[in-house]
């Protein structure tokens, strides 16, 4: 500790922090622009010039470590008037278009302006003019000549996104932020360089003159659309969301907020928005009374549950649905006799249930990933599923710990893999087997070659070991074993292992028991026998299950389906009833994050037209049904009763045991790989436009090893036929030689996509 | 006695001339009385009458929508929506003042970095209407075409103050 002295108070610091870091820690303010906590220190701004004792000359606070008796002046004669000298350099070429500027009331350039600046300008010469670029759909660089050239922007790409994709070119007056020979900025982060820029250089490109700053009102909300359970400001005016900020919070999201986070907003009042209750009659759909909708479904599903028997009625659910509605739905069909209910639709082994101990979750505190010396990710498109995730631990590697990754495609993650073992989805279990096996060599002091022993030897090295899952994993149909190897690898490197889970409400899921127990049929049995009648709770079965074929054959092949969903989709071909719900934003819920953190959040607009939140709809539901136990009043009693008795902590729980080895039948041929494509996760998410723009979004590929195209006599780029089951689709083959052979990796969950089978199996490229 | 000096005062009509020396006084002095409607009395160049929307000489309509008159009005007596025009400036597509709301304080013609809303020397107006007095965009500009001469004057008068 170093004590030193700032306008006079005594404050007390770590040795090696800098001045404008105790001052901040003092609550005593110094205006800066460059300098932001989260990122490196640059000190060109200029603008936190401090007076220090016997130094000549002011210095910069934001650069200058603190040494033992150091005494600052940050408000001295000759502090103010470098400060003002700096902020009359840095409006002599800031265009003062205020009024017309998005970023105008929470400019840190007009406070510190107003509060640091002189009265006037001295300078009339003409002003630097600096050109519009079009950067992509989110950011909007329409008026660079506001930089000030403070490179946060380009900091931010660097130190946390992993990717420069934005830079500073040319010099002195004719320096200029720019992106890569016209390139976009594609990161799925790169809305953060929004909340960066201390002027209206970057804005966003969405609001752009949707609102100014003082019009909006603030909500508190969570992320419905990955497990990190980030906190949202979502920001409203008439009633409408019109922007969605980062709520700072150390331990989840820091003062980040990933692209799908801050965009999907644009997908939530869409032209296919669900506005009334529609039922089908005759053929034609009917907009009607919620009345009328209700009965309707209710003495279906009761007409259904006489005649055929309960069991004959499923529920689907996505794991984004609050953990409210989730448990009213599992409520409401072991209330009519069915154990049918399930979220995990993408997943496709299902051996693990009951062996497993508890809901899997993370198995540590998120803030344990930045804290973990060696990690092993297996089965994750870890950038795209998730992002930020994905720069927590890119900071912990930049900060000396070591990835290893095991997985069936080899993107790049933008920041130094230690050691790498791509391999097919059949041989995944044997990779992971092997590292486990290594390890335990490796305890004996032997050591071995090969990928998996290089990843063992990481493993052993360390002393905080994280063994994380991804999507990929958990939608694997060996997911069992896999989970249980990597408790015996996590066992023998003495660490922790834990889910990257899916969703956002997946743990809460588990918690609240949306899955069936012994008797009932989990999601891929339900649509394998299709049962007579469904209730879908925000799902839409073709993008939304491991199988789609086998989704839509099952729906067209019901008597009755029962959709509560807030939009229209695709359920109108097959769905009986369509009972519009609200979006999370139009709600109040609970979700439980992937650590286990229960957030509870209030709507912030009212829902659109006549739909009307989930839980009140399935609250009725069960009272027309007759079945007891459906009174609650608020979000927050179902909340109080779902979680009554339940110690979330000790529910968490990834422990498996008893596995049965099973191995994959091998029917020859290529095997796919698919991811769900970032901005294909869920509804909301799907129909954001700005989301569907980026180049993330764009229309799947075939993605194989070159080799392979060969042997097809394809050409890298050329239109193929991609054929599962009975469907097929022309897409682009792309050659990719970091792919394994034997694989061609398709995208799922995606419309053009949606003709083919499972995510996992046999998959077969022609020539078109 | 008393009889006698009220006999004379009457016979006299000296409350009579009392009275007319008064009004004699004052139709020898100087008038302030504003014969209204044919006589109008003279006002400031700051004069805050009706409001109204103005233009640059080359037609384009100042107004860029900052919204900072709608954030200042003590009445909330304005309303503003804004939307990107296609020639990528910003723009309003609404821009209402209720008149019945309005107090006239000027603070809009203050806040406006473009000069765009203004408030004229016309306060002769009139609503028929429960709705009349809200004035929209097109009425507005309609109100700044009519007056620009007389706005551009005042503005000019008014410059070397401010």
């Amino acid at each position: 500790m170093i004590n030193i002295e700032i306008d006079g108070k005594q404050i007390q610091t770590e040795n090696g922090s800098t001045v404008i870091e105790a001052a901040h820690q003092a609550g005593i303010t110094i205006p800066h622009f460059c300098y932001h906590k989260k990122l490196s220190i640059a000190a060109n701004c200029r603008m936190c010039l401090v007076q220090v004792e016997k130094a000549p000359k002011p210095l910069p606070a934001c650069a200058t470590p603190v040494t033992e008796g150091m005494k600052v002046f940050t408000r001295s004669e000759q502090a103010v008037k470098a400060q003002k000298g700096v902020m009359e350099f840095l409006l002599i070429n800031h265009p003062l278009d205020c009024p017309i500027c998005d970023q105008g009331g929470e400019c840190m350039l007009q406070d510190m302006s107003v509060g640091y600046g002189g009265g006037h300008s001295r300078y009339h010469e003409e002003k630097r003019m600096v050109l519009a670029k079009d950067i992509g759909p989110l950011v909007s660089a329409e008026e660079m000549s506001r930089c000030i050239n403070c490179t946060r922007c380009v900091r931010f790409g660097v130190e946390i996104a992993g990717q420069m994709e934005l830079g500073q070119a040319f010099r002195s007056e004719h320096a200029e932020i720019v992106s890569f020979v016209s390139g976009t900025v594609d990161s799925e982060l790169s809305g953060n360089m929004i909340d960066l820029c201390p002027v209206g250089a970057l804005t966003s490109k969405p609001f752009r003159y949707k609102a100014r700053s003082w019009e909006l009102s603030r909500r508190r909300s969570v992320s419905a659309h990955d497990s990190l359970g980030s906190g949202l400001a979502v920001q409203t005016k008439n009633n409408q969301v019109l922007r969605v900020l980062p709520i700072e919070n150390e331990d989840i999201n820091e003062c980040w907020l990933s692209d799908k986070d801050r965009f999907a907003y644009e997908g939530l009042n869409t032209t296919d928005r669900l506005t009334k209750p529609m039922i089908k009659q005759d053929g034609k759909w009917q907009e009607v009374e919620w009345q009328v909708a209700l009965e309707y479904a209710a003495n279906g599903l009761r007409h259904i549950a006489n005649g055929a028997g309960a069991e004959q009625i499923g529920a689907l659910a996505t794991a984004n649905s609050t953990l409210e509605e989730l448990y009213l739905l599992q409520k409401l069909m072991r209330g009519i006799g069915s154990d049918n209910v399930d979220f995990r639709l993408r997943q496709s082994d299902f051996s693990g249930d009951g062996k497993q101990q508890g809901a899997p979750w993370l198995g540590m505190s998120v803030a344990d990933i930045s804290r973990a010396d060696r990690l092993l990710v297996v089965g994750s498109f870890l950038r795209k599923d998730h992002p930020l995730m994905a720069a927590r631990i890119r900071r912990a590697v930049r900060k000396g710990a070591q990835v290893n990754i095991i997985h069936s495609a080899d993107d790049d993650l933008l920041m130094n893999v230690a050691h790498k073992a791509i391999v097919a989805p059949d041989a995944l279990v044997e990779t992971l087997t092997q590292v486990s096996k290594a390890l335990a060599a490796e305890k004996q002091g032997q050591s071995a070659s090969g990928d998996a022993a290089a990843i063992a030897k990481s493993l052993a090295s360390g002393e905080r070991v994280a063994v994380l899952l991804g999507n990929f994993a958990q939608q694997h149909p060996q997911a069992a074993q896999l989970q249980a190897l990597a408790q015996q690898i996590a066992a023998l490197s003495n660490g922790k292992f834990g889910f990257l889970v899916e969703a956002a409400n997946s743990v809460g899921a588990h918690l609240v028991h949306a899955t069936p127990g012994s008797k009932g049929l989990n999601a891929a049995a339900m649509l394998a026998k299709p049962r007579k009648a469904y209730v879908l709770l925000n799902v839409e079965p073709e993008l939304d299950s491991a199988d789609p074929q086998q989704a839509v054959a099952a729906m067209q092949a019901a008597d009755l389906v029962v959709v509560l969903s807030a939009y229209k989709h695709h359920a109108t071909e097959y769905a009986d009833v369509l009972l519009p719900i609200a979006q999370y934003t139009e709600t109040s819920g609970t979700f439980v994050s992937a650590e286990g953190r229960v957030q509870s959040f209030k709507g912030a607009v009212k829902p659109l037209g006549e739909a009307r939140p989930a839980w009140k709809v399935l609250r009725v539901l069960g009272n027309l049904l007759k079945v007891d136990g459906f009174d609650q009043d608020t979000s927050e009693a179902v909340r109080d009763e779902a979680l009554k008795g339940v110690d979330v902590a000790a529910g968490l729980n990834n422990a498996i045991g008893g596995v049965e080895a099973k191995a994959l039948s091998a029917a020859g041929g290529l095997q796919r790989v698919a991811d769900v494509p970032i901005y294909s996760t869920d509804a909301v998410v799907r129909r954001s436009a700005p989301l569907q723009a980026t180049a993330d979004a764009a229309i799947p590929q075939v993605r194989m090893h070159g080799d392979e195209l060969k042997k097809l006599g394809v050409q890298s780029g050329d239109v193929v036929k991609v054929s599962q089951g009975q469907g097929s689709v022309k897409l682009f083959a792309v050659a990719d030689d970091k792919l394994p052979k034997g694989v061609a990796r398709v995208a799922a969950g995606h419309t053009a996509t949606v003709a083919l089978g499972a995510m996992f199996g046999t998959i077969t490229v022609e020539r078109a | 006695m008393k009889n006698l000096i009220d006999f004379f005062k009457s016979f006299l009509l000296l409350e009579l001339l009392k009275g007319m020396s008064v009004t004699g006084r004052y139709f020898f002095a100087r008038h302030v009385t504003v014969e209204y409607p044919e006589e109008k009395t003279p006002q400031s160049f700051r004069f805050r009458g009706l409001h109204a929307q103005r233009r640059y000489p080359n037609g384009e309509e100042r107004c860029i929508g900052c919204k900072l008159c709608e954030a200042v009005c003590p009445a909330l007596a304005i309303k503003i929506e804004v939307a990107e025009r296609a020639d990528g400036t910003r723009r309003t597509t609404q821009y209402d003042i209720d008149l019945v709301k309005c107090i006239f304080c000027g603070f809009c013609e203050e806040s406006c970095p473009v000069d765009a809303i203004v408030e004229t020397r016309v306060y002769e107006y009139h609503g028929e209407n429960r709705g009349d007095l809200y004035y929209t965009k097109a009425m507005l500009l309609a109100n700044g075409e009519k007056h620009e001469a007389q706005i551009a004057a005042d503005r000019a008068a008014d410059a070397k103050y401010r």
